[in-house]
């Protein structure tokens, strides 16, 4: 869970940070899109990678769900709760929703199979994304997923160190200060793009 | 303590509304009503409890079972949820040393067992916790020849290492942290255990061997995993915190990886 949930959590910066070049024009994006796909060989090395990461966060997480609802017998009929972050207890519900999310943007912009209106953009990335944008409901989902990715990264990335024994009471507090600001930083980075679009600063 | 009326004159009393688990092993339990008058605000959960199953005697009715021992807040007998609190609502005490002056004239207070799989209900509020037994059954030790007591300075350990060993054994394995769980997970109660005894000159012969054993033994009796809420943390009446989760995964990785790489004593088939 923490080593594959540390694959994509620095994953998701490197994707945030390539998909910035939107605002250095539709030159600077097309070009690293066409870079990506002349280096085929680094591209699905990391794309095995992911691949792997997604599929052990996802089996290793339901696992821990189940277990973890079997181990509590139900819980008391008055539950009480001190401690545990809202992203903490929502962490299943979050990684459900960033999975959906996942799969529809894997149709949208890789398979380019929905909410294109069936255009070829071939090689301009730059005029697929801001036609994929320019539909309200579409930007809206990508940003509400956003956010709860970032809520979902504020407990994980600082999970990650405790997992790994990498943690204590004078660090708890500082590392879920950087885990909630991670999840901001990536959250905002992304939602820039659609809101850009929406508001027509991108075009 | 005087029951029914205040030892004190002009102590403040209250009437509760208790709900409280009634059950039979085997069976599926069920919250009971009662109604209990003048309860001294001094008297602790406890001494509370005591006057209901008074009551319910004198009316000819079947008491409630409840584990308690020292009732100085040190044996870790006393295992109740109150209001969806282990422990009740009081940080850093267990249910003996909560007093009823935290509660209000007229409050309905909600009593359960600790609720896990790992420690089923062997009467109403009483719970069976051997499973943390078996835990450390399985290393919860430390070998030493047994005999005329040792040379006290023979092994000096410092203020450091004596205080953070010090702070885990200060843990009295009552089970509030699983009960506090909402993933039922034990892992603060045995991060204690594994700290208290790994830390120490004594621990160290066994310390990957405890470590590996006591996780296996913890996985094994059905609680959960540690998902990082720190709610164990803030219900636990000893106040230990989440630096011995942090320190077991690191004391458990680092035996994981010593055993994968521990040596057979032969030369491999390969040959090279």
């Amino acid at each position: 869970m923490a080593l594959s949930g540390l694959i994509l959590a620095g994953f998701v910066l490197g994707h945030m940070s390539g998909n910035l070049l939107m605002f250095q024009g539709e030159g600077a994006i097309n070009a690293y899109a066409q870079w990506l796909h002349e280096h085929a060989g680094l591209l699905w090395f990391s794309r095995s990678i992911l691949i792997i990461s997604v599929l052990a966060h996802i089996w290793t997480g339901i696992l821990l769900s189940l277990e973890n609802r079997a181990a509590r017998a139900g819980g008391p009929a008055t539950e009480a709760t001190r401690q545990a972050t809202i992203g903490s207890r929502t962490m299943p519900y979050s990684g459900m929703v960033i999975l959906a999310f996942i799969v529809f943007h894997l149709l949208h912009f890789t398979f380019r199979a929905v909410a294109l209106n069936g255009v070829d953009y071939g090689d301009n990335v730059y005029a697929m994304v801001v036609a994929g944008f320019s539909s309200k409901a579409v930007a809206l989902f990508y940003m509400i997923s956003l956010l709860l990715l970032c809520l979902h990264l504020s407990h994980g990335v600082s999970s990650v160190f405790q997992t790994l024994g990498l943690r204590n009471e004078r660090w708890r507090g500082r590392l879920d200060v950087v885990a909630l600001v991670y999840g901001w930083v990536i959250a905002l980075g992304f939602i820039s793009i659609p809101l850009a679009v929406l508001t027509g600063c991108l075009k | 303590m005087v029951h029914g009326k205040s030892a004190h004159d002009g102590e403040t009393t209250l009437a509760l509304k208790l709900r409280v688990w009634r059950q039979s092993r085997g069976v599926p339990g069920h919250f009971e009503e009662h109604a209990l008058a003048a309860v001294p605000t001094s008297a602790s959960f406890l001494e509370m409890m005591d006057m209901l199953n008074e009551q319910l005697i004198r009316a000819g009715q079947d008491t409630f079972a409840f584990d308690h021992d020292c009732r100085e807040g040190i044996c870790g007998m006393c295992s109740m949820t109150i209001n969806g609190m282990p422990h009740g609502p009081l940080p850093g005490v267990t249910t003996c040393q909560l007093h009823m002056r935290n509660f209000r004239d007229g409050e309905t207070i909600t009593v359960e067992p600790w609720r896990a799989r790992a420690f089923p209900v062997i009467k109403d509020l009483a719970v069976n916790r051997s499973a943390f037994d078996k835990v450390i059954q399985a290393g919860g030790f430390i070998t030493a020849r047994v005999g005329s007591a040792p040379e006290a300075n023979n092994t000096l350990i410092g203020k450091v290492v004596a205080d953070e060993a010090m702070d885990a054994a200060e843990c009295i394995g009552c089970g509030a942290c699983v009960a506090s769980c909402k993933n039922g997970s034990a892992m603060l109660f045995v991060g204690a255990k594994i700290n208290h005894l790994n830390i120490l000159p004594q621990g160290q012969p066994e310390r990957d061997r405890r470590t590996l054993a006591m996780v296996k033994t913890m996985d094994e009796a059905g609680f959960g995993n540690c998902t990082n809420y720190g709610e164990c943390q803030a219900h636990c009446p000893k106040s230990i915190t989440l630096d011995v989760i942090a320190k077991l995964n690191r004391d458990y990785l680092r035996a994981r990886v010593k055993e994968f790489f521990s040596s057979t004593g032969k030369p491999s088939k390969g040959g090279d």
